[in-house]
């Protein structure tokens, strides 16, 4: 399968990509800078071709839907919106160090699939064969994805105030960061992004549990966690403007919210039971 | 003031208050985790006796296992009703003050509070000027109003002001959810009901096993199951048919529903939810040697007691084992068997074939089994739904979607200009996004300067 060779590629890029953040981050090499985010564009580029052929081989094994029905297909789609997510914040605000902090979620993402998933075709079962399985997949990672980059630039903002603030002050590559008063604002304009996805993800999943079952709403430890990560992320949005929540604590609750995202996606279907068993 | 006037004040600012807001959502997220981890409803008997007669008692005390209905979740969702409730009496009004009634003059205060500034210097008339300036504004930003004091004219212009009242709307959308839910709770139902191929019912059981009455007949005519090669279920279809007295509803005759595709019909609505057989099967079960042959009947759905004292279920079965095993015919059942010491064993057991029947017995060490055959028809599942909320709940969601769309994406921007002969004055401010305003802010100011000073431009 040539898309099985391109997400291979996709990988490589990534792998480059993150490889060239880093040692951006050590030379303060604008160059290097610029290399990183053009190999994760490529990268992207590769896998979008990729997913598509994969959508496209599925109508021709006779079995054809949408490359989004399980847990390979969406740790790969996930890797593919943290990408998107991260060079739509690059071209808008031209922070390239960010990338240092968020490839390695793709990477990490592209890399598990790769090598430790299964990665065949397969049929839909019925409860997936609805038009929702789109909308509502689309939705919930570009929420996630949007989470995971609040989280990466999180942790900078983490490391960057705990080094102390100003830029002077600061030593060797923490002083290379964005002042912290700038990753406050990112992490905000990502999450700014996750939340009405989010929000979308929910509601459309609660509409399509509503057409299928005639429950829009059971608890189902999928849709709880759904919940947890939102009521989190409700929170951050208050933190913002709380006396004694703004700045570090808010960042907690970003680097929080993504962990739960992250229960809510793997955790519940590996470790709980309930309506979300085939994986996505 | 007395101290009972300050204490319902704290009380209410308290209530008001975004401690609280964040008290209760990180309340909420930390607690919803106990219902995903300790199981709900009904509880498997294995569970009980894991956890123990103490742990039983806490959590059954605690609510836990009906968590999301318990009194104290239900008190934080109500508090977080109040929190929203509360938060939006206090601050709505002034919210709504600066969208009705925003302030028109650009006087010598508002100007220093201004984050956006620019003068240009012009030789026309402070008439020609408004006229212009008018013009621009309603053209490059939006339609001023404009105020004349004092020889000066102030124009003012905005443009989304009602996205300062969306995050009340994000507010607002949560209680119409909860209303939504709770109208679903009160005036609806979730129910199910087995039909029988070809067989009817009117009535379906309801919460708690009560029995409801459609008020009209639903027949199943055909249920089918198909497969992909790999043994994953591919399609499971029924073909219902709504018959109202005696006679075929036109338009409800052999409707297929699928997993995905339900029907509904007067309010209630009808899904696929699964299929199973309803039946019986004929078992003789003897002692290994074969004395001592009992009749053992076997429902599909249930399990039937042995004569040791042990139970037995019908796992599979088919009336044809040639299908399965080319070399062989006749009747078949795959079955499990309790046995009195608790030990567990599967085996196949066959009408034709009685010496493989007695290996079996020896291999397990059980009764020896012999198998009759069975009757058996097929059925659909449904469960069926009533939710006469599910509108005010999708209407909730639209209402929140929209609005935090509208609360994040969107803002308040507004220009101030202050008119004198020769002197224009620029002002502007926003609610949210200051450094895109800036940009924007920057570009029509650039724009007036081309077009009340050519010469003057870059």
């Amino acid at each position: 399968m040539t898309s099985s060779l391109l997400f291979n590629a996709a990988t490589i890029a990534y792998l480059i990509s993150m490889l060239l953040f880093f040692a951006f981050l050590a030379s303060r090499l604008a160059t290097l800078g610029l290399l990183g985010s053009v190999s994760a564009f490529l990268g992207l580029t590769v896998q979008s071709v990729a997913i598509g052929l994969r959508w496209r081989e599925s109508y021709l094994m006779g079995v054809g839907h949408a490359p989004l029905s399980n847990l390979y297909e969406s740790v790969v789609f996930f890797s593919w919106t943290i990408v998107l997510i991260f060079l739509v914040l690059d071209l808008r605000y031209r922070y390239r160090v960010i990338g240092a902090f968020v490839m390695p979620f793709a990477l990490l993402g592209m890399t598990w699939a790769q090598l430790g998933l299964a990665s065949g075709i397969e049929p839909l079962v019925p409860a997936l064969q609805s038009n929702w399985l789109l909308y509502h997949v689309v939705t919930c990672f570009l929420g996630y994805a949007a989470f995971a980059v609040a989280c990466g630039i999180s942790i900078m903002y983490l490391i960057r105030e705990g080094a102390g603030n100003g830029a002077a002050a600061a030593p060797g590559m923490v002083g290379f960061f964005p002042p912290v008063k700038v990753l406050d604002d990112l992490n905000y304009r990502a999450i700014m992004v996750g939340f009405p996805l989010l929000t979308l993800g929910i509601v459309t999943g609660a509409a399509w549990a509503n057409y299928a079952w005639g429950t829009y709403w059971s608890w189902d430890p999928k849709e709880t966690w759904s919940l947890i990560v939102w009521f989190i992320y409700a929170a951050f949005l208050h933190a913002r403007i709380t006396r004694g929540w703004v700045g570090r604590r808010a960042a907690w609750l970003s680097v929080i919210g993504f962990a739960a995202t992250i229960f809510c996606y793997l955790g519940v279907n590996l470790l709980l039971s309930g309506l979300h068993s085939y994986g996505g | 003031m007395n101290t009972d006037h300050t204490l319902s004040r704290s009380l209410w600012d308290y209530l008001c208050s975004l401690k609280l807001a964040m008290t209760l959502l990180l309340s909420l997220a930390i607690t919803s985790i106990i219902g995903t981890i300790i199981p709900q409803g009904n509880l498997a008997p294995q569970y009980i006796e894991s956890i123990g007669q103490t742990k039983l008692k806490l959590y059954q005390a605690l609510g836990f296992f009906d968590m999301y209905h318990s009194w104290w979740f239900v008190l934080l969702l109500g508090a977080l009703s109040a929190n929203l409730i509360a938060c939006s009496f206090k601050r709505l009004p002034q919210i709504w003050k600066v969208v009705t009634q925003p302030a028109t003059l650009m006087d010598e205060g508002m100007r220093k509070s201004l984050a956006n500034l620019a003068t240009i210097a012009s030789p026309d008339t402070a008439l020609a000027l408004k006229e212009r300036m008018v013009q621009i504004l309603a053209a490059s930003f939006a339609a001023p109003v404009v105020t004349e004091k004092d020889g000066t004219y102030h124009l003012y212009a905005q443009k989304t002001p009602w996205c300062r009242l969306a995050v009340y709307a994000v507010h607002l959308s949560i209680l119409v959810i909860f209303v939504g839910a709770l109208a679903g709770s009160l005036f609806g139902f979730k129910g199910y009901v087995n039909i029988p191929e070809g067989g009817s019912v009117t009535t379906i059981a309801g919460p708690g096993g009560k029995e409801i009455n459609l008020g009209f007949e639903l027949r199943c005519e055909k249920f089918t199951a198909s497969f992909y090669d790999t043994g994953a279920p591919r399609e499971f279809k029924s073909l219902l048919t709504v018959r109202e007295n005696g006679k075929t509803v036109p338009g409800y005759d052999h409707v297929p529903i699928i997993v995905n595709d339900p029907l509904s019909y007067k309010g209630m609505t009808f899904y696929q939810s699964s299929y199973g057989k309803s039946g019986q099967h004929d078992f003789t079960v003897s002692e290994p040697d074969g004395s001592h042959p009992v009749a053992v009947r076997v429902p599909s759905d249930g399990s039937a007691q042995l004569p040791d004292g042990g139970e037995m279920h019908v796992l599979d079965s088919t009336q044809d084992v040639s299908l399965f095993e080319p070399d062989k015919s006749g009747p078949a059942a795959q079955i499990e068997v309790h046995g009195p010491t608790g030990k567990t064993t599967k085996s196949a057991i066959y009408a034709n074939y009685p010496d493989l029947n007695q290996q079996t017995a020896k291999r397990n060490g059980g009764p020896l089994f012999g198998y009759q055959g069975g009757q058996e028809s097929q059925y659909t599942g449904l469960q069926v739904a009533r939710d006469p909320g599910v509108g005010i709940v999708w209407f909730g969601c639209l209402l929140m979607v929209v609005g935090v769309y509208c609360a994040f994406f969107l803002s308040h921007r507004r220009v101030w200009v202050r008119i004198q002969d020769g002197e224009v004055v620029i002002g502007g401010n926003t609610n949210k996004n200051p450094a895109g305003f800036e940009l924007a802010f920057e570009k029509l100011v650039q724009k007036i300067k081309g077009e009340l000073a050519p010469g003057e431009q870059k």
